[in-house]
């Protein structure tokens, strides 16, 4: 037994003791080592670390059910946490739609877990940044370099226990010359796989090719969308459709069985594939879970209060705040395209047009193929004007260009757009997929989204940088 | 061992590993809060995090370790551990780092609290939300929730330089939204504003809303909102509610106005600022009924406090005079970056986050008018409030919101009620254009500002009042 297993059985004993045999708790210890330096200006101005530990307890007893949660784990911490979260279930309000505990279920093993990466020195990172801020040359750089570590247990009161242990690692830089900015952005298994001069390289030619950009009129573009752009069209859709709480309440444009998207899109919560722990806050096993395949909507997302309601079951995405904000995938895949996107794969003219402005074979393809239209590095604050059609509005970043005849002209101003997402990724509207998947890390370690380049026959850009 | 001595020796640790300056923050937070849904509630979470946080200055290099352990040995360890990534830093080295000076303060600081809002019985917190929830259901709305939030932190700081001080801030707020779903939209209405009204106060705060009695009328609002006309599409005189422009304040004014980003420290993330310290002084930012302050002293507004989490104290300053920049948000190793001789809006969202520039209270002074001074004045335009949407360029420069709520304003007279009011514009040219201010100022709390790698949620505050911009672009859509 694991040192977080000890605390979380520990609690459920203590819960069982002080409130009885009838009380139902769920308790989920988690350990963390996250670090994160940060650059900007091409020095590390931000150098951090945290060692953490969260237990988490859920207790239902007498019909009434209270979340409490604390960092200290002596005896007299968890004995503290236990009374507290008693003593709040006897005066909260009754809750008649508990959802009852997990049943003892196996539990898979998980991602495996580089220990390297997992607990990292500062150094390590710090010669990332290094080789990063080398290669843009003269550029300024600004970014991080982030590993996390996470060690979990979970026992409640009906005898399921699970353990797992989750590792990652992250880049994400920007190079800027003078006033244009490129970008690089990377999450993976291993620190090691993450190359700061690879990376910083690419930012690099990135920032270059956006230099000098004209503006352009707002109105309806065709657009080849980079990773870090399609990223965030994966994570609006998650928060605000593929959530089975917005879903209940008839504000998700999801409607599962129908072919809402096109048919080239498949969109797979995949948290096994990578960085996170194999169950979730309730001790629901992770899977995959099919949320559009072949353009029609699957599945949406359940912890077990979701999907008890939703008479679904849980599908083990119970998360902190989830009864509140609702349950919501943060592992998606877009998978990527089988065949040929266009005819420039083979020679692969990334130098074709502005030097820099594509930088794989990839997107090359997807360019190729585009008569005039918009290349799209990355989106930024995007918001939500309507959650039921999902309209967004945003913002441009890091670089655009217009697209002339297959070939990327001159570097274009940013732009504001507001678009409806699943309108945008409609039958007929997506004209093509990369074949390369790049996973993009989320805000927060364990949270990412892997995806290709994709190329849509319209996006609505409703204003330029100057108004 | 105490908190003080926790932090000593954290402190001290650092020092004798080779840092040339150290501080260090324990604190202990509980933390409270419930939602309701329909009539039910639906969450009560409550959360106590006790730890320390230790900053260290090796060279020209800053490390942050932290730890969930106030033992002697941790402390000292996590000092120790700041000294070495702070060592690791040099690797990639930057511009000496000098820190402008704060006198070294021995003090204590608490917030004015009248009823201990982790006092009040849950009971009647839940009760209060299940009513407001079920009369909002009862008068329309699809989906009613409500939402309060509590915040208790104490915390103790500790310099190398001889600060010793500790500060209790109780915090707290709530509010209540109606949703109302037709065929392919939804409407929504909100009091006081979408998450609520919050501040540093006790439960008195929460009392004073009185969200039941507005419940009724925000679920009919959000049903007759369906089937209200679009809001047209154009240039026109636009006035804002006070909620709407205290956000309009925060992402427009407040952002671009914090150090951090003007001097490219956030350059990847939230990005820099428009504003160039070489026009601090001379920048004409808007017209000369714009008068902003940065005033972490107001009593019971949201970014008070005693002393920043650097241990400097509260100032009010002025950020815009008479339209015209003329100060910034700033921390003690970006003012001397930047030249400047002050500090005191630096701020660390729990013992496990580094302390970095966040804005406290940054608002606008009163104007000369009334609401319905301005409405009366309006010959054609629309009035706007409760935000709904907000999205911002990583200059704070283009900005789009949305609003809950617009209504027609034609010859002086408030008309019918539109749907989907939304508009856009550029910071600089938006606030020059503003010619009416209302002296109706309310001290609007934001508890949900994103910052900083890895993420930090701010709590600020925002005095505003409505006022009217002319010549603004309204009714961007898909």
């Amino acid at each position: 037994m694991n040192a977080e297993m000890e605390i979380a059985a520990g609690v459920v004993d203590l819960v069982r003791h002080t409130a009885g045999p009838a009380a139902e708790a769920e308790v989920l210890v988690t350990r963390s080592d996250l670090a994160l330096t940060r650059f900007a200006n091409s020095f590390v101005h931000q150098n951090v670390s945290e060692t953490g530990v969260a237990v988490h307890l859920r207790l239902h007893v007498d019909g009434r059910t209270v979340t409490g949660s604390g960092s200290r784990i002596d005896a007299d911490g968890l004995a503290a946490l236990v009374e507290r979260t008693r003593a709040a279930a006897r005066l909260a309000p009754p809750d008649p739609a508990w959802p009852g505990l997990t049943a003892p279920t196996p539990v898979p093993a998980g991602p495996a877990v580089d220990e390297a990466t997992a607990f990292a020195s500062p150094d390590e990172r710090a010669e990332r940044v290094r080789a990063f801020v080398a290669a843009v040359e003269g550029l300024e750089a600004a970014g991080y370099c982030r590993t996390a570590y996470r060690s979990g247990a979970f026992a409640n009161s009906a005898g399921h226990t699970a353990v797992g242990r989750a590792a990652e690692a992250a880049m994400d830089g920007i190079a800027r010359a003078g006033g244009a900015d490129g970008v690089a952005r990377l999450c993976a298994d291993r620190l090691a796989d993450l190359d700061g001069a690879a990376l910083g390289a690419r930012a690099a030619a990135k920032a270059r090719a956006a230099a000098d950009p004209v503006e352009l009129p707002p109105g309806h573009y065709e657009v080849v969308l980079e990773p870090a752009a399609v990223a965030d069209l994966l994570q609006n859709l998650a928060w605000h459709g593929f959530n089975g709480k917005r879903y209940a309440e008839r504000q998700s444009f999801a409607e599962p069985g129908t072919a809402q998207f096109d048919p080239s899109v498949t969109l797979v919560d995949d948290p096994l594939h990578a960085g996170t722990l194999p169950f979730d806050l309730e001790g629901t096993p992770r899977r995959a879970l099919p949320l559009v395949e072949g353009g029609t909507t699957g599945a949406v997302a359940y912890d077990r209060r979701a999907g008890a309601e939703a008479g679904a079951g849980s599908t083990g995405h119970g998360m902190p705040g989830s009864a509140t904000f609702g349950p919501i995938p943060h592992n998606i895949r877009l998978l990527a395209g089988t065949t040929d996107a266009g005819a420039a794969v083979a020679a692969g003219p990334v130098s074709a047009g502005v030097t820099g402005a594509v930088g794989d074979p990839d997107t090359a393809a997807l360019v190729a193929g585009m008569r005039r239209g918009l290349l799209v590095s990355d989106f930024w604050y995007t918001r939500v004007l309507d959650p039921k059609q999902l309209v967004i509005t945003g913002l441009t970043r890091n670089g655009v260009w217009l697209v002339e005849d297959g070939v990327p002209t001159r570097a274009v101003r940013d732009f504001r757009f507001t678009e409806s997402y699943p309108r945008a990724l409609g039958p007929g509207r997506v004209l093509g997929l990369g074949r390369t998947a790049v996973r993009q890390p989320g805000r927060v370690d364990g949270s990412w989204y892997e995806t290709p380049a994709l190329r849509l026959s319209s996006w609505h850009f409703t204003g330029g940088a100057s108004g | 061992m105490s908190e003080f001595d926790a932090a000593t020796a954290a402190v001290q640790a650092a020092l004798d590993a080779g840092a040339r300056y150290a501080d260090a923050r324990v604190m202990h937070r509980r933390y409270e809060s419930m939602s309701a849904r329909n009539g039910d509630i639906e969450e009560l979470s409550q959360d106590e995090s006790v730890g320390l946080g230790v900053r260290a200055l090796v060279g020209s290099g800053w490390g942050f370790h932290a730890v969930p352990d106030l033992s002697d040995a941790a402390a000292r360890d996590a000092g120790r551990r700041a000294a070495a990534i702070a060592a690791a830093s040099a690797r990639v080295p930057g511009p000496p780092i000098d820190l402008v000076p704060v006198e070294a303060t021995v003090a204590s600081w608490a917030s004015d609290c009248v009823v201990d809002p982790l006092g009040v019985p849950l009971s009647d917190k839940g009760d209060l939300l299940v009513r407001a929830t079920a009369t909002m259901r009862e008068h329309g709305a699809d989906l009613a929730e409500g939402l309060y939030q509590i915040w208790d932190t104490s915390k103790w700081f500790v310099s190398s330089e001889g600060h010793r001080i500790d500060q209790r801030i109780r915090e707290c707020g709530g509010g209540i939204s109606a949703t109302s779903i037709g065929d392919g939209e939804t409407q929504r209405r909100s009091y006081p504003s979408y998450r609520g009204q919050y501040g540093t106060t006790g439960w008195e705060l929460v009392t004073s809303l009185d969200l039941a009695a507005h419940a009724a009328r925000i679920a009919e609002e959000s049903r007759e909102l369906l089937t209200a006309p679009l809001c047209p599409a154009g240039e026109t005189d636009l006035i804002l509610g006070g909620e709407q422009l205290a956000l309009q304040i925060h992402e427009s004014v407040g952002h671009a106005i914090e150090l951090d980003r003007i001097l490219g420290w956030e350059a990847a993330f939230a990005g820099t600022s428009w504003l160039d310290l070489a026009r601090l002084g001379s920048l004409r930012y808007g017209s000369e009924l714009m008068n902003v302050t940065i005033d972490p002293t107001i009593p019971g507004a949201l970014g008070s406090f005693g002393f920043d989490d650097e241990g400097s104290p509260a100032v009010a300053r002025d950020a815009v005079r008479e339209g015209r920049w003329v100060g910034v948000l700033a921390g003690r190793d970006s003012a001397a970056a930047a030249g400047l001789d002050y500090g005191g809006s630096v701020r660390a969202d729990g013992w496990a986050r580094l302390p970095m520039v966040r804005m406290t209270n940054v608002g606008l002074e009163p104007g000369p008018h009334t609401l319905d001074e301005i409405i009366a004045a309006t010959d054609d335009g629309v009035l706007m409030d409760i935000n709904r949407s907000w999205s911002i360029d990583d200059k704070r420069l283009n900005f789009q919101f949305g609003c809950e709520v617009g209504w027609e304003v034609k010859k002086g007279r408030r008309g019918r009620m539109l749907r989907n009011p939304t508009y856009t514009g550029i910071g600089p040219v938006f606030w020059r254009s503003m010619d009416m201010l209302s002296s109706e100022t309310v001290a609007w709390g934001t508890p949900n500002c994103g910052k900083g790698q890895p993420g930090q949620v701010g709590h600020t505050g925002h005095p505003a009042a409505p006022a009217r911009f002319r010549g603004v672009r309204v009714g961007v859509r898909a």
